[in-house]
């Protein structure tokens, strides 16, 4: 079955979202990243959708989805990248996002996290990536 | 004037009705914010007449008025059970699924005009229109 992939950084997972999904691609992510944060221990999860030109109200609800997911594994979501069209297109339609965190890009997104989970330098992303490897 | 028919039969068909209509409003000059809410109501409309209509098709249509503005017109029909309450079925969060219950109404604040038609055990037409 087609997956989307989830790259584990250190104590974060980045899922990239790249193609126009249909509704079961979306499900599948849903129920993979709930998999991974509970294998993983992840603290976060950051989600960019800069490649996706719109987000629909299916859309919506499974990054809603992921994010309340994941706060019951003690994981934060933040969603990075929304275009400007697609975000004034959100709120035209109705959609609030309550209660998911968004940054502009992947950086601020980092640094967002690395804020509020109070990571100290050593669990810095870049060294555990260069641990791993 | 230009006349296109889509099947919305699975869920790829969404994905095919997103990709045509974004490709129609850009080849129409829409901006790049109405593109995306003229593709997000396609979107919404598109999974209803899966969800709820039990598949149907799309018509696209390509208008000009009578100050040679140009605007692209959405029908989506179904042979579905229909809506019983078409006032309640556009209420800001009403769902008879899982949905969120934005669909409808989001798409109605998203598009210039709305008309839907629906009967019981017969079907339901849903027709948006936007000008540029
Ligand atoms: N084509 C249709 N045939 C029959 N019923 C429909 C159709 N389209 C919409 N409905 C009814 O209208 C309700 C509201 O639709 P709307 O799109 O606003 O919300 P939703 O699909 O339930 O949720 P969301 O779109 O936010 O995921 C639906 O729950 C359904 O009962
Ligand atoms: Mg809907």
């Amino acid at each position: 079955m087609e997956r989307i992939p989830i790259l584990k950084m250190g104590s974060f997972l980045l899922v990239t979202i790249q193609v126009d999904m249909h509704d079961q691609l979306a499900m599948n992510l849903q129920e993979d990243l709930t998999n991974r944060i509970s294998a993983t221990g992840a603290r976060a999860v950051l989600i960019d959708i800069s490649a996706l030109d719109i987000v629909d109200s299916f859309i919506g609800r499974m990054l809603a989805g992921i994010a309340g997911m994941a706060k019951i594994l003690d994981a934060k979501t933040v969603v990075v990248g929304m275009q400007p069209a697609v975000a004034i297109t959100l709120v035209e339609l109705g959609l609030s996002l309550d209660g998911i965190h968004t940054a502009l890009n992947v950086d601020r997104g980092m640094a967002l996290l690395r804020n509020s989970l109070e990571l100290s330098d050593d669990e810095d992303l870049g060294a555990e990536l260069a641990n791993e490897s | 004037m230009n006349h296109e028919e889509l099947q919305i039969r699975t869920q790829s068909d969404i994905v095919l009705v997103r990709k045509a209509v974004r490709e129609l409003t850009a080849k129409l000059g829409f901006g790049l914010t109405d593109q995306t809410k003229i593709t997000t109501a396609a979107s919404e409309l598109a999974r209803n007449t899966l969800e709820y209509g039990l598949g149907g098709h799309l018509e696209m249509e390509t208008l000009k008025n009578d100050l040679g503005k140009s605007g692209i017109r959405l029908t989506f029909i179904d042979q579905g059970p229909g809506i019983a309450d078409i006032a309640l079925a556009l209420t800001d969060g009403f769902t008879s699924g899982k949905g969120m219950g934005m669909g409808l109404s989001g798409s109605k604040r998203l598009m210039n005009e709305f008309t839907i038609d629906s009967e019981m055990g017969k079907g339901t037409r849903v027709s948006v229109t936007k000008w540029k």
